[in-house]
């Protein structure tokens, strides 16, 4: 995200970018939609749930990230249908998803406790990848936003053969993989600083 | 030592961070655009940054990546009144009506046509219709700072709302923010993301507000100011400001089928 004006592809890049600003505190009644962490169509075969916590330096969740998951169908395709924050035309709110449709991307906030939850579909795989789904993470406090990867333990071999996976040491890679908890539910933390620190993603 | 750092610390904290800058440049270093995340005049950032360097993707390698595509709103998510901020209950809002109006663009210059823009703000006197806000600013019964809209063919997006206030924080001992707009935009790669603030020409409170300057490159500071168009003014209605938003990060170079 620190491109120069003349730096990638030798195309044009003649426009110079907006800066990042944070979210602030004050996102809580404009950004989340209800329904933003149920992705998955109701009562898909291929339905999973991730949930973990944001933490901070000193180890405290925060109670007031938002975390963007975008993620691909159990074949591995892209969703191309809108819909994720249906619109009521008639009263102005929302209508929440219309329960059949996948358009793979959810919004959630964390709770008081810090603690955060995804119901999505099983991500399938695309090119060379291990499957994953993308993290967008905002934050009072966090001037630019994080990207990161959230993968399933699943199939060890995929995860081996991953090219971001391949390229890290043993406990950095550890910070991209959810730990099963069974019944098709994992557990992913985010670690902003420190110990443990989640690996973060430049996209260049 | 607990003591609330005074405006002073924090301007001195700012300026040394423009000296930083500076000299980085003068020694060759690369235009920083976007700001530093282990920004210190802006102290919530102190525990919330990461310590090590990002890992790098070079995406002209990979045309696979979920990220070079982008999730899809439509006419489903985005009511029409949904970008008139001035219509949303039975009342008008109290403040000075204005028109927010720009274009979408990518880093080619490029329209990005048909992405979700969203916005939140404070009402005129600078109070947000949140839960959490502690300023004791009155709230107004006819207004919630709310809006989102999608960019038409050009990559134009059009809103219509009342000027917020400035408002007091907690970074420091009187701490104020200058008068502004949250926007979280979308572009067609979700790797182009862009959560930022519009601010309104002219404001003293530029020079003592450490979230502004933490874009510590001028030209890029600017650009997160508005330009007053007297042509975007509506007659008998409302003033015009005109603001462009450009999306950095990497796109898909081949175009999706069906976006
Ligand atoms: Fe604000």
């Amino acid at each position: 995200m620190t491109h120069g004006a003349h730096d990638d592809t030798g195309g044009a890049r003649t426009a110079l970018p907006t800066p990042s600003h944070t979210v602030g505190p004050f996102y809580g009644h404009a950004l989340p939609f209800p329904g933003g962490e149920d992705i998955a169509p109701l009562g898909h075969p291929d339905g999973i749930t991730v949930h973990g916590y944001v933490l901070d330096g000193a180890g405290r969740p925060l109670p007031d990230a938002l975390l963007e998951v975008w993620g691909p169908d159990p074949r591995g395709a892209v969703p191309a249908v809108d819909g994720s924050m249906r619109r009521d035309p008639a009263r102005g709110g929302h209508l929440g998803r219309n329960g059949v449709e996948f358009t793979g991307f959810g919004r959630i906030q964390t709770d008081a406790d810090g603690h955060w939850y995804v119901r999505t579909l099983r991500p399938g795989a695309r090119g060379r990848h291990a499957p994953y789904l993308s993290v967008c993470v905002f934050a009072r406090g966090l001037l630019v936003h994080l990207f990161t990867r959230i993968h399933l333990p699943d199939d060890p071999a995929a995860l081996a053969a991953d090219p971001l996976l391949s390229r890290l040491d043993a406990d950095r890679r550890d910070t991209l993989i959810a730990v099963a908890e069974g019944r098709a539910a994992y557990r992913f933390d985010i670690r902003l600083q420190g110990e443990g620190e989640t690996v973060f993603l430049e996209f260049q | 030592m607990t003591d609330a750092p005074t405006q002073a610390d924090i301007d001195r904290e700012i300026a040394a961070a423009h000296a930083a800058y500076q000299r980085r440049t003068a020694d060759g270093a690369p235009v920083e655009h976007h700001p530093r995340r282990d920004y210190a005049p802006y102290r919530s950032s102190a525990l919330r940054h990461p310590l090590r360097p990002p890992v790098t993707i070079d995406v002209s390698r990979d045309p696979e990546l979920v990220e070079l595509s982008s999730p899809a709103f439509g006419d489903r998510d985005v009511t029409d009144v949904d970008n008139d901020l001035t219509r949303q209950h039975t009342g008008e809002p109290i403040g000075e009506r204005i028109t927010v109006s720009g274009r979408l663009l990518d880093r080619d210059g490029r329209p990005v046509t048909g992405q979700l823009v969203e916005i939140w703000q404070a009402n005129a006197a600078g109070r947000y219709a949140h839960r959490r806000e502690q300023h004791d600013a009155p709230l107004d019964p006819h207004f919630t700072g709310v809006g989102r809209t999608l960019t038409d063919a050009e990559g134009t997006y059009r809103f219509t709302t009342v000027r917020p206030g400035p408002y007091p924080w907690r970074n420091h001992l009187n701490a104020w923010r200058p008068a502004h707009i949250h926007f979280s935009v979308f572009g067609t790669a979700f790797t182009q993301r862009l959560v930022t603030q519009m601010y309104f020409p002219h404001d003293p409170l530029f020079p003592h507000d450490p979230i502004l300057q933490s874009v510590t490159d001028d030209a890029a500071r600017q650009r997160l100011v508005a330009a007053y168009d007297h042509n975007l003014s509506v007659p008998e209605f409302s003033l015009g400001y005109r603001w462009d938003i450009v999306l950095d990060g990497p796109r898909a170079t081949w175009t999706e089928e069906g976006r």
